[in-house]
């Protein structure tokens, strides 16, 4: 039995083993066609046209999670304070369940709400020919990270011992001086790693702002319509040729993709560890 | 004065933030079940779409999406428990331990349209199962591993050392004593585990929109037709009636029904979790 459990647990390590592999193999052959700086700096993605630069992907994904981040952190944190520490317990009770709902709905829905009511939205107030944006795919992509936000700092503020506070109002400080200035420093790490999972999974999202972003690959600014590295492979994976230098180089930002992933994850594990020495 | 303004922003500051969040809530269920309710119907519910008669059904999509959960969850359940078993009852080495955990979070960690292009050349290319419904759960499969295997750890690991201790004492054997006394306690983490991955299933839309096809023509599931069943699930069908068909009372209607379906799987993993929290 012994056998068969250990290979149970040795499949997760093959399965990682084998993506890794297999994201490299098929992503290697465009970019040494390519050539890996015209790929990576490339200004210019156009199939037709055999230029597969992908620096505007690669930027805009950068600029798009940095906004969700800007917008999402600052109410997530908010909220987790007032859940873990101002809230009355049945104020707590009923918002909690619905922070995992919001957690739990689809991103397909959270698009098709983007591409209905934020978009023309967009259109309407800022005058633009299109809403589909790169605003639109940061506040979409802001709503998706603030459930993952407000539960990991909120986990991470209730676990602040109650001796920090105690002291800290013995001394004179009001409740809300105490949440900020020693429960949150205390709850640094924790927070920070809700953060990390944030900009991992704004990096990763594909479907929902794949339905409000518009898709075309230029260079990004706030009102124009914009690819992402993640829907810039979903855009084209099923119109391009098995086999074809188009399908390969989507592969090669399947990679580099995946390489920024493996960063964050290596970044979060750095933070997760130093909490539990702390 | 400073200390009174430190305090007032504060407090808008979290009361604003919280607002916004439970307002952003209120909005989208109540815009989602306003605009996507009306159209559900039993005829929806229960028929496909007929271009003849000019009617919408969404039958294929529920078999499709019921398909996919239970072949995945055949395949992830055994090796995610063994997994976790293997992690708590009979790990000795730590590297090693800490290599597959490590492995399991790395997994957790990897977005869908990673999955999509791995089950792309994996599944579909190369063992040549075609984009079919299959191909789909299995790339699923190593999508919702690390999900069971970690909430099956974390019950496991909640079963009190002495019931091991007295089964051992009594002559059992580890194999015995596994099967008889720890997994049978930690049914509810397991139970948990699944009910968690259904949800990931259900939600998941970028690996089948590649994997499994489009299609929302009814599939055959008769044994010798299915290896080659492909279909639309019911996320990638509100894709394609929204950004191809550009119907959205279709699409919203689908949308009312994953809101309403998120809701009971997450108040069940959560009644489970709260009963494995009191044991």
């Amino acid at each position: 039995m012994q056998v068969l459990f250990t290979l149970c647990g040795l499949i997760a390590v093959g399965f990682v083993l084998l993506i890794t592999i297999y994201l490299v193999i098929s992503g290697i052959p465009a970019i040494r066609k390519i050539g890996l700086f015209r790929f990576l700096f490339g200004k210019t993605w156009a199939a037709g046209q055999n230029q597969y630069g992908i620096l505007p992907l690669i930027l805009t994904s950068l600029y798009g999670t940095a906004g969700a981040i800007v917008i999402g952190v600052p109410i997530g944190f908010f909220t987790a304070v007032f859940l873990a520490k101002v809230a009355p317990r049945k104020v707590a009770n009923v918002i909690r369940p619905a922070v995992s709902l919001l957690a739990g709905i689809p991103s397909v829905v959270y698009g098709l709400v983007g591409m209905c009511v934020l978009v023309p939205a967009l259109r309407n107030w800022l005058h633009l020919p299109a809403g589909d944006s790169l605003l639109a795919a940061i506040i979409v992509l802001a709503v998706m990270i603030l459930p993952s936000i407000i539960s990991l700092s909120e986990t991470a503020l209730e676990a602040v011992p109650r001796e920090y506070e105690e002291a800290s109002l013995a001394l004179g400080a009001t409740k809300l001086e105490t949440y900020f200035r020693v429960s949150a420093p205390a709850a640094k790490s924790g927070i920070a790693a809700a953060v990390v999972l944030g900009i991992g999974r704004a990096i990763g999202e594909a479907m929902a702002i794949m339905m409000v972003a518009g898709n075309v690959a230029n260079m990004p600014a706030l009102t124009r319509s914009v690819r992402f590295l993640t829907t810039g492979i979903s855009i084209e994976l099923n119109y391009s040729q098995d086999g074809s230098l188009q399908r390969q180089a989507l592969f090669s930002i399947g990679l580099v993709l995946f390489f920024f992933i493996m960063l964050i994850n290596a970044f979060l594990n750095l933070v997760l560890k130093r909490e539990k020495e702390d | 004065m400073r200390r009174k303004l430190y305090e007032m922003t504060g407090r808008i500051l979290l009361y604003g933030c919280t607002a916004i969040t439970a307002g952003l809530l209120l909005f989208l269920i109540g815009y989602i079940l306003l605009r996507g309710a009306g159209g559900i119907s039993w005829r929806f519910l229960s028929t496909a779409e007929s271009v003849i008669h000019g009617t919408v059904g969404i039958l294929p999509a529920i078999k499709n999406t019921v398909f996919v959960i239970l072949v995945s969850l055949m395949a992830a359940l055994p090796l995610g428990v063994g997994a976790a078993v293997y992690l708590t009852e009979y790990a000795r080495n730590r590297r090693f331990v800490a290599a597959i955990e490590f492995a399991s979070e790395t997994l957790a960690g990897i977005p869908s349209i990673i999955y999509a292009l791995v089950g792309v050349i994996l599944f579909c290319t190369a063992l040549k199962l075609q984009k079919t419904l299959l191909a789909g759960s299995l790339t699923l499969v190593i999508m919702i591993l690390p999900t069971i295997i970690r909430s099956t750890q974390e019950s496991l690991k909640t079963v009190p050392q002495s019931y091991r201790e007295g089964a051992l004492g009594l002559g059992s054997g580890k194999w015995h004593m596994i099967r008889t006394v720890v997994l049978p306690s930690s049914i509810d983490g397991i139970v948990t585990g699944c009910i968690l991955a259904v949800g990931r299933v259900v939600g998941e839309s970028a690996v089948l929109m590649y994997t499994a096809g489009m299609s929302m023509a009814m599939q055959s599931f008769s044994p010798n037709r299915l290896a080659g069943a492909s279909g639309a699930t019911l996320t990638v069908a509100l894709y394609h009636y929204a950004k191809e068909n550009a119907d959205f009372s279709v699409a919203f209607s689908i949308a009312a029904i994953l809101l309403i379906l998120t809701v009971i799987i997450n108040s069940a993993a959560s009644f489970l979790g709260g009963k494995l929290k009191r044991s």
